[in-house]
């Protein structure tokens, strides 16, 4: 989801694995992290470029796929995607789900 | 149950065989994504928001024990121990591993499912009304033609690669539980005034961005010329439909476009040409595929059960749960039973691999070997007898499975969100839980009485919003998300478009405006008798408009 850049917008850059279609950020050194809180936090300019060139060199060898920059606002734990779409999918689902969701049920309608 | 035959056999497992050749190209970097792409889609893998997706089929929303057993062990072995059960009657898994699919699609196959066609601009997962062949209403087992036109649509040279996606919908009762007449194709199977078999059909019906209504073109098609009659429609529409604009690409547009009554010439010429080809539907073959839809030998029972009417009297919560969640059988001294999936407080439509074992297991027990889902999210239990009814409650009540509020307004149809969905706008699921706590009373919920309430957290519809009763849209508003609020719509054989009653909700004021609806109607409803939906139709927007927004 490219928005236009806004002055002084920080970035980071998201993928997803191949294998297992999990979301990744790149870190620090080049380094995928599982992570949002370890994603790099990069300047909308050459290390935006920079770091989009290194996903793209993942995608040719078959490591990574959907490469993009999100915008993120920088907090003392780390970056945090500005826009809610992209804050669950670093998080994942706000609901619970399989087993984690059915023990509050039990626990309330016994 | 259909069983498939050895054609069926090999050409499941060559699709097995071809994926898992595709998947290892993929890894090893001979294909790209964007080659990738709609081969995984054609086997009804996705990519959504944060993993992969498998949409699996369930045709005609018909399972054998075995099966759901299967599913179970996919959700165990290869997911997160749960699956999602979806308004078209699939089953979604939400977290597999590419290189996982091909052993996933392998283990589907040994028991007759696969994930072909459930997606792609191709004829869809066709589905048919959830209580087929059991409903004492029922006039005809819709599902025999349903597996006709699966056979027919799978792989049909001409038809995978359509303007759009195409979605069949097959009843044979005269209670609408299908939702036919906001499908692409809508068959409604009867009979003729000699007794013979026939269907009404409609096209050009679909929600999504522009929902639209489906006109009914023939008002009796003989049983022999079902598939000349869709093979007509469908390539009409694969010659005329328009493929310049993804939005404008699904047959109600054409049919929009061009007036139901030129389509309708258009499919007939068609027709007249080709009603005499391979396509007639000798008699025999419809009585073969028939014969393995035959309803279950089931015992004579009396019509009142002394031993359930005693349970009933002692234990209020197997009486609430009889009452809202079982509807009558062909057969005397059974019920069809709905499990509700919709947990108060729950996602809609999941299920976690144990709680499909136990659905499996009460299926092999209790009702003849079958168990179905239906697209409002729940599983269905469709030949079980009065007296088992109080053993089977005690099960699903220790397994979280008990919920009485088939019906009402805690059983809500609600599409993933934007907690999945990389199409989603705004989240689905927390609205349906926050509603469904609101209303938690059961006492409260009957009073009310029916009430559909369907959510979709985008445009696309999937938690088909413009046939609830209260139909509530996610969209995005200044990074916010914000809900639009739709009444009066319906998705049976009176079905209706919901209208927008005013200016949308924030999150956190939607639920206050859903009970304020609510509370209006049973302001104005005339008795307990008349529905949300007859009180809409009767007084309109105008007390609720006034309800929500006159103080604002």
């Amino acid at each position: 989801m490219f928005k236009a850049a806004t002055e002084g917008q920080k970035k980071i850059v998201t993928v997803n694995r191949l294998i297992d279609g999990r979301v990744m950020f790149l870190g620090p050194g080049n380094r995928w992290v599982m992570h949002v809180t370890e994603a790099a936090v990069l300047d909308d300019g050459a290390e935006l470029e920079a770091a989009m060139a290194f996903g793209r060199a993942e995608i040719a060898a078959r490591q990574v796929t959907e490469l993009y920059p999100i915008d993120v606002e920088v907090t003392p734990e780390g970056p945090v995607p500005v826009r809610l779409r992209e804050r669950i999918r670093a998080e994942g689902p706000t609901v619970a789900y399989g087993e984690a969701e059915r023990a509050p049920l039990t626990a309330g309608s016994r | 149950m259909y069983r498939y035959d050895q054609f069926d056999h090999d050409f499941v497992n060559a699709r097995v065989a071809q994926f898992r050749e595709q998947v290892g190209r993929r890894l090893a970097g001979e294909l790209t994504e964007d080659q990738f792409r709609p081969l995984r889609l054609q086997n009804g893998l996705y990519l959504q928001l944060h993993a992969y997706m498998l949409r699996v089929a369930v045709p005609y929303g018909t399972l054998s024990p075995a099966q759901m057993r299967m599913l179970a062990h996919i959700a165990r072995k290869y997911d997160r121990g749960y699956g999602h059960f979806t308004t078209r009657q699939n089953i979604q898994y939400h977290w597999p591993a590419l290189g996982d699919v091909p052993d996933i699609l392998a283990d589907l196959a040994t028991v007759e499912m696969h994930a072909i066609q459930t997606s792609g601009n191709c004829v869809r997962n066709v589905t048919a009304d959830h209580f087929a062949g059991a409903a004492a209403d029922e006039i005809l087992d819709p599902r025999p033609y349903a597996e006709i036109l699966r056979q027919w649509s799978s792989l049909h040279p001409e038809f995978v690669h359509l303007p759009r996606k195409f979605k069949i919908a097959v009843t044979g009762a005269e209670r609408d539980r299908a939702a036919v007449q906001v499908h692409d194709i809508g068959v409604h199977a009867k009979r003729g005034p000699d007794g013979e078999v026939g269907f009404a059909v409609y096209v050009g019906g679909g929600l999504g961005r522009t929902p639209m209504i489906a006109h009914k073109i023939r008002d009796y098609l003989p049983e022999e010329d079902l598939l000349s009659y869709m093979e007509a429609i469908l390539r009409v529409y694969n010659l005329e439909g328009r493929r310049d604009n993804k939005f404008k690409a699904r047959i109600k547009i054409l049919v929009h476009e061009a007036g139901a009554d030129a389509i309708r010439d258009k499919v007939e010429a068609e027709f007249e040409r080709i009603r005499h080809s391979a396509l007639f539907l000798p008699e025999d073959e419809v009585r073969r595929i028939e014969a393995y839809f035959a309803l279950p030998e089931l015992p004579n029972r009396s019509p009142v059960s002394p031993s359930l009417d005693r349970a009933r009297a002692a234990d209020a919560a197997l009486d609430a749960w009889v009452r809202q969640n079982t509807v009558p059988h062909k057969v005397t001294g059974h019920v069809l039973a709905t499990i509700s999936l919709k947990p108060i407080g729950g996602t809609p439509g999941d299920a976690t691999a144990e709680q499909m074992e136990v659905v499996a297991d009460l299926a092999e027990r209790y009702s003849a070997g079958e168990v179905r889902v239906s697209h409002e999210q729940n599983l269905v239990l469709p030949h079980v007898a009065l007296d088992d009814l109080a053993d089977i409650h005690a099960i699903l009540q220790a397994n979280d499975l008990a919920t009485s509020n088939a019906g009402l307004v805690s059983d809500i149809i609600c599409c993933p969100g934007l907690d999945y969905c990389s199409l989603a706008n705004a989240r689905s699921i927390p609205v349906a839980q926050k509603i469904a706590e609101r209303f938690a009373d059961l006492d409260r919920q009957r009073t009310i009485g029916e009430l559909k309430i369907k959510i979709s957290g985008c445009i696309n519809a999937c938690g088909h919003h413009h046939v609830g009763h209260i139909g509530i849209l996610g969209v995005e508003k200044k990074g916010e998300e914000f809900y639009q609020v739709t009444l009066g719509g319906s998705g049976d054989e009176h079905t209706a478009i919901g209208e927008i009653i005013g200016r949308g909700f924030a999150a956190d004021e939607l639920i206050d405006a859903v009970e304020t609806i609510i509370e209006t109607y049973l302001v104005h409803r005339t008795d307990p008798g008349e529905t949300f939906l007859a009180a809409y139709r009767r007084l309109g927007q105008a007390p609720f408009k006034e309800a929500l927004y006159a103080t604002a």
